[in-house]
Order: structure tokens, then sequence, then C-alpha cells
């Protein structure tokens, strides 16, 4: 039993402590919006915060979490109103969308450390996440909409 | 949905097109009812869609050409997913009926169609007003979701109009004259928002993978690395002890691994020890056979031809010829790579005659039939529950891979979602094939070509060919064939497949016979290539769109390719620059100016037209499918490079010709086959070398440069 906190409400997952936090979350506590992409970090389609810092839920085993805050793209706002969010719709990103979740989560992290990063910023930042239908210049605008309008 | 579920939902009234009652219905008690509309009596309608979603934007495309020729307010419209029931919901193509939403076309092939029944049911609820008020049905018109009497100023609601309508049979048929004037369109050529995008920034969209069901177990499975073998023998007690394996499932090609949890599955499938078959495959070395079974194929005289365009006199035109030009390129497998590794989740009932699926499928028609082939099924005895797809790019039309979860549910009578890993889905896949082509050209004496010669020599019959006729050029004699070879290597459509390999080969051999006559290369195409009318003006646009003249910063240069795709035509221009140590090519600037007939929905066209050039560009720069002994050599992202942000261009500039007079056409795969050629081009421009081998890989141009 591993006990955390998830979208701010606490949880306890029963599977192994060894499982990969990406499994955890979608098979076990049902929040299905974290993708599973390559299972090994290369492609960021499992990205969640936790404790604030986004990382690979692929490769992050449940223990490792124990007492954090986890929050998944279904926590970063109830109402679909985080700013990116908002500028993700205003930009019209998605296209298949299946790697959107762990591109949101990316980009919140960067925003919260450097609300107005440069495009060169928002590109170091971005890199590990990648777009299959090949949406980034969508995800940049996007992402300097939102540190405008934050 | 099911049938049944479909007809207990038509609280409101439904209407069935032109189209006969469907013969593999589902018994539902009462009257089967096909349809793509049903209004409720609060007026909300709901459009059926059959616009298979993975990122074109079809399941917004397609319902709203219906809503605009009915005149429904598309803020009440809701969208749901049509039956997989090609009979009644598919296009007709090569006269057969079918919902594969393939090769970009969905919009161009269900186009008239869904104007047509959007007009027939306008017609029905003006005719059902007219009677209501008792005046001509001629006198009244419609405005988003009401009928109209201008004569007494009378409004009625299409809600209202359902509560009391009457259906007649058969249905009135539409004439043309019946259909909106282009002037009239109020969605059509409108920007529109996708309705699928709230759904992409929070997490609900359903894609197969993230269907949940109760009782529901996990399978994986591994398919025989060598394609074409099967499974002998395996540690099957072995891998049973394992902690929460439920069993393992024989596939044809494969072994699947069922368990109470996917980790469990997943780490099962590790210790899975197969004992396989030869398969047809066995032993093929990729590059080998690229470098000398190609060549061999292609200097044989008596190799198995097939000849693809012979116009004019070819002959004549290389022995009267004033010049003559010659080159080969070559070109690796290619993978699809779509974000969601393929999956699907299979139900059975408990006395295991009917099975439901949940799948992303390109086809829903198709993996119906696919599924009850596997299962030994009526097709009526399976329901596909279509879900979106994080990507399909061609992979996604067989039902394979949902068959296999069809299996695995009747053999564990449990619900069973399947999930491939990535490295299975790259070891079994199905490429985009490899290609050897040479090409030939003669010069008259006016420096015109006049005979042009092209012979690709490779697997996979059509999808080696696509692409390589040359509609644009209207080069008198033409001789165009292909050459195959057959590996066992599984094979399929990969966004424009063959145009790929093809249109680079082309567009690169028009720019060295450019360089070699001392032309600038647009110059040369208009004035030797015998280009059509259609193909010069987006030459003209892209010219000018890219400011093709006008000098480059330092260590740059640009370079211009054309393709042709389901109907569509498209001219672009890269800016290219390169680091001549590393041997990275960089593409700082794309330019493409297409002509794609009327464009239905614009911002989703240019979306379409922008992810298709990065997604060529990830294509020409890095992606490569090799195999050695038989068995694919890459096995997840880090060794099959995909782009990433910081390979993406500075700007991208997408401008379509006002070709609204025309019908659509496809827009989803006009945007990658030009780049490769333009890549190419461009490097050239800047070191005088050709580079004859895609993708690019820094290595290559290395080896280029040193050559």
């Amino acid at each position: 039993m591993t006990a955390f906190t998830l979208n701010g409400k606490p949880v306890t997952a029963k599977s192994e402590a060894d499982t990969p936090l990406l499994w955890v979350i979608r098979d076990e506590l049902k929040l299905t919006g974290t993708k599973y992409g390559c299972g090994i970090a290369q492609c960021g389609a499992c990205t969640v915060h936790v404790n604030g810092k986004a990382v690979r839920s692929c490769v992050t085993p449940l223990q490792s979490v124990k007492g954090a805050q986890v929050v998944t793209i279904e926590g970063l706002s109830t109402t679909s109103s985080h700013p990116l969010q908002k500028a993700w719709i205003a930009e019209e990103v998605p296209q298949c969308g299946y790697c959107q979740s762990g591109q949101i989560m990316k980009a919140a992290e960067l925003l919260k450390a450097t609300p107005r990063p440069s495009r060169e910023q928002i590109v170091t930042h971005m890199n590990g996440n990648i777009c299959r239908c090949g949406t980034y210049h969508r995800i940049i605008a996007a992402i300097q909409r939102a540190s405008k309008e934050a | 949905m099911d049938r049944r579920d479909f007809f207990k939902a038509s609280a409101g009234l439904s209407f069935a097109f032109a189209f006969p009652f469907s013969a593999d219905a589902q018994p539902s008690g009462g009257t089967p009812i096909n349809a793509w509309v049903r209004i409720a009596p609060d007026g909300s309608v709901t459009i059926l869609s059959t616009g298979a979603e993975m990122g074109q934007g079809s399941m917004t495309s397609l319902p709203l050409i219906l809503a605009d020729e009915m005149d429904a307010e598309w803020s009440k419209v809701k969208v749901e997913f049509a039956p997989a029931d090609p009979t009644n919901y598919g296009y007709t193509f090569q006269n057969a009926k079918a919902m594969a939403i393939v090769g970009s076309r969905a919009v161009m092939l269900y186009y008239n169609d869904l104007r047509n029944a959007g007009a027939q049911v306008r017609k029905v609820l003006v005719a059902n007003a007219a009677e209501k008020w008792g005046v001509s049905p001629a006198s009244l018109k419609t405005e988003p979701g009401f009928v109209v009497d201008p004569a007494s100023n009378r409004r009625m609601s299409y809600g209202a109009i359902a509560s009391f309508a009457k259906v007649p049979s058969p249905l009135p048929t539409v004439d043309k004259s019946e259909l909106k004037d282009k002037k009239d369109f109020r969605y059509i050529g409108k920007p529109m928002p996708r309705r699928d995008t709230p759904l992409k920034v929070n997490g609900t969209a359903q894609y197969a993978m993230d269907v949940q069901l109760p009782g529901m177990v996990y399978a994986t499975a591994r398919h025989s690395p060598v394609h074409g073998g099967a499974p002998e023998s395996w540690n099957d007690a072995k891998v049973k002890s394992m902690k929460g394996v439920l069993g393992t499932v024989k596939l044809p090609d494969g072994v699947a691994i069922v368990a109470d949890t996917l980790p469990h599955a997943l780490a099962a499938r590790s210790a899975l020890e197969v004992k396989w078959t030869k398969g047809a495959a066995e032993g093929f070395d990729s590059e080998q056979n690229l470098n000398q079974t190609y060549l061999k194929v292609h200097a044989d005289p008596h190799a198995k031809t097939q000849t693809l365009e012979a116009k004019g006199d070819a002959k004549s035109a290389f022995s009267s010829a004033a010049k003559t030009y010659k080159a080969e390129y070559f070109s690796d497998y290619g993978y699809h790579a779509q974000m969601e590794p393929l999956n699907a989740v299979a139900r059975f009932n408990s006395s295991l005659n009917h099975v439901e699926v949940w799948e992303g499928t390109q086809d829903p028609g198709s993996s119906r039939e696919a599924i009850a082939r596997a299962v030994g099924l009526n097709i009526d005895q399976v329901t596909l529950h279509q879900c979106y797809m994080g990507g399909g790019f061609g992979r996604r039309s067989l039902g394979d891979y949902s068959s296999e979860a069809a299996r695995i549910a009747r053999e564990v009578k449990r619900p069973v979602k399947l999930v491939w890993t990535r490295e299975e889905d790259i070891a079994h896949g199905m490429f985009r094939p490899q290609s050897f082509q040479c090409l030939e050209a003669a010069l008259d004496k006016d420096g015109k070509v006049s005979g042009w010669s092209h012979c690709v020599v490779g697997d996979g019959g059509v999808l080696l060919q696509t692409g390589i006729r040359i509609p644009y050029y209207e080069i008198p004699n033409q001789h165009i064939e292909a050459r195959g070879v057959s590996h066992g290597i599984r094979l399929k459509h990969w966004r424009a497949v063959g145009h790929v390999f093809n249109v680079y080969a082309i567009e690169s051999f028009v720019d060295e016979m450019a360089a070699a006559e001392g032309m600038d290369p647009i110059e040369f195409r208009m004035q030797k290539m015998s280009m059509t009318p259609r193909a010069r003006a987006l030459f003209e646009k892209v010219a000018q769109m890219s400011d093709w003249k006008a000098p480059r910063p330092e260590g740059r240069a640009l370079g211009v390719s054309i393709s042709e795709r389901s109907r569509s035509l498209g001219a672009g221009v890269a800016e290219v620059s390169l680091d001549r140590t590393s041997g990275k090519i960089t593409v700082h600037k794309a330019w493409l100016a297409v002509d794609g007939g009327l464009v239905v929905q614009p911002g989703m066209a240019r979306a379409n037209v922008e992810s298709g050039i990065l997604y060529g560009l990830s294509s020409v720069l890095h992606e490569r499918v090799t195999m050695k002994a038989g068995v694919v050599e890459q096995t997840n992202f880090h060794d099959y490079h995909l782009l990433r942000m910081a390979d993406l261009p500075e700007t991208m500039e997408v401008a379509f010709l006002d070709r609204s007079d025309q019908p659509p056409s496809g827009l989803g795969e006009i945007g990658n086959p030009w780049v490769a050629g333009a890549v190419a081009n461009a490097f050239f421009k800047l070191t005088g070398k050709r580079l004859y081998h895609m993708p690019f890989t820094p290595e290559r141009v290395k080896g280029t440069l040193k050559a």
C-alpha cells in the first residue's frame, strides 16, 4: 500500500511498490488522461507533476511518490481553465491529441518557474516531448499566449 | 453504438437517406433504421460522422458539411461516430462502398454524399412545415435551426417540426439545383473550431487505450521477430507461474499473455521465450538487399516489370535526344510511430456468439470484417465501437490488433484490453517500403525534356508506386515502371507512402538537370518540363511567398519541389543550412502553396498541411528502419528518431490558392512528399553535392561531403 496525494485528494494504491506510476494512475486510479507512449522516458506522453516537478510516470516507481503530491492533467484544473489549457484551445494545438496531456503538464512546469519564457527557453524545456502530428509551433504559440495572459 | 442503442436513443425524428435499409442490421425488435441525423424536440441535432478521427479533424469537418446543407444551428449539433457499416455509411470509391479514411480523402470522398444528405433533411423539414401552415414548400426558407415563412414572418424550429414530422418513404431525392449556392454556405469554407479540441486539453478524449470495462483483464503480446514466423512452443509453465498471469493465448504470428494488470502482463512478456517457425523474412538484411539485390533487379533485362505509364514513344525520344541525364536514388523503410501504441479492447457475451470491440480504426468496415473472420463469427455478431486515434498515418486500417484482442477475449472469457508495447509496435510494424530508383531524361535540341523514364524497384506493389506518375509535367514521351522484389517484410500505407521516395527522386532529378543546364530550377520547370498551368500557378505563388530570387543569409540556401496527392497539388520551398562538422541539416523556413480545390475547413486544412511538412521533415532528416537477420533493428524512440521541437523551422507558411470553384481534394498528405526533394536541392545549392539516399542522416551527409 502506497499513500500519496493525487490531484489534491489522498489516495492509497495497492499496486506493488515498483509498479510504474503511469499504470497506477491509469488502471488502478482510473485517470486515463496520462498516456503511455514509449515506456522508457523517451516521449513525454506520460508526464505528470510530482511535488511540482514534471516527471515521466512510465519510469517512476510507485514507491518513490509515497507521501508526495501528484498532479495529472485532470488535476491541473477541474474546469479546463488553466491558462495553458485555454491557450491550447485558442491556438488549436491538438491534432490526434494523444501527446497533449504530457505537453501541457511539461509546459506548466516551465511557466511556474519561468513565467515569461523566450522561444529558446520553451524549445529547450519542451524538446523531450514528442508530438508525432507536428504541433510544435502551435505548442510554442500557446505557451507564449498563456505566459502573456496568465 | 449498437443499432439497438441507436434505436432506443432515437427519441426524436430519424431520417434515413437514399440508402437502402441495411441487410446486415442487428435485430432490433422493430424496423432497423439507418440514419445520419436525428432531431430531438428540444432542437438538438445529432449527426453521425464517419470521420475516423486520428487528428485530421474529420469529426468536425464531415458533419459540418451536412449541417451546412440542412441549415442546422451548429451550436446545437451533437456529433457521434457512425456505426461500422459501409453499406449505409460508406462512400463509393472504385465501385465499392467503403468507410476507410485513408489517403487524406475523407472530405474529398464524402463531400457530395453529405451535402445531399443534409439537403434531404432540409427538404423533409420544409415539407412538414409547409403542410402544417398550408402553404407551398417553395414559398419557405430556412435559417439555422428554423423553417421560415417570409410572407407571414412565421418561424418554426427544427425541434418543433421534429415532434410532429412525417418522414416520407421513400425519402425525397435531392436535385443538384436544390443544393446551396456556394455563397450561401454558413460553415463550409469558414474556419470553425474543432469539436474534439476541448477533450484533448483535459485528458477526457477517449482513445481505445482509455476504455475500462468491469472485470477487464490485460493482455500484451510478442510477435515473431522475423515477419511471417509463427510460435511453435514457449516457456508456458514459467510464464504462467508469474505473478498475476491468467493465461497465454497462441496467436497466428505471436503469443499473448493475459494478466490481472498490465504491468504483470509486461513482466511476463519480458520472461517469455518463444521458439518460432521460420518466417518469410528469415535472414533478410535490408541494407545489403537494397545495395545489391535491388540493383541487380534493375539491371536485369528479364526482370518482371509492371508498366505504370507508357506515353508517346519514350524509346525514340531517347534515341533522338540531343542530351540525356540519368540519376539513381535510394530510400529506407519508414515506421508510422503513431503516438498511441496499437491496442484494442474486446468483450464477448456469455454465449460467445457476440463480441464488442473498442478500437481506433481508420477503416471500421474492414476492422469489423477482420474481427468476425478471426473469431469465426458473422459480421452482425461483431459490434465495433470507434474511438479517437492517437495517430494513424495509414497503419490502422486492417483490424489486425483488434482481431487479436477478440481472439484473446474469447479464450479467457473475460473482457480484455490488449496493449502492444512500443517495442512490439516497431518490431512487428508495417513499414513504408524501401526503394531503389533510376530516372532518365531525354532533352531535345531546344533543351526541352522530351523523354522521361522512371523505374522503381522494391516490395509492396501499389505502396511502391504511388506518386510516381507526373501529371503536373506533360512530358510527351514517358515510360514509368515498377519492378517488384519480395522479402516477407510487412508493409503498409504510410502518409502518402510511395510519394515520399518517388517525389524525392523526381524532384531531385529535375533539379539536377536544371543545374546542369545552368538554369534556375523554377525557370527550368517552367520552360523545359511541359508544366501544367495548375502547377505553374503554384510555382509562381511559392516563388512570391519565399521571395525566391532574394539573397539568403550567409550559409543558407533554398530548394524547391512539387508533389501531387489525392488530387491536390502543392509546390514548396525550404530554406536550409548545414553544419558541416556534425553533418546536421537544419530547415529554417518552409513555404508551401497548395491547390486543394474548395477548402472546406481552412483552419484544419492548414493544420493538416503544417503537420505534413513536419512529418515529412522528420522522415527526411531522421527516420530509418533497418533489418538484420530478418529482425527489425530499431526498438523504441531512442533509436528510431523523430522530429523534436528543436528541429522545428522558425517559420512555416502555407497558402491555399482560391480554387473554391473546384471540388475539395485531399489535404492531409500534400504537406510531406515535397520536403525531401526541396531539402536535397537546397543542400546542393549549399555544397554542390547531391543527396541520393533518404533519410539524410548526419552520417550520410558527412559521407556525401567527403565523396
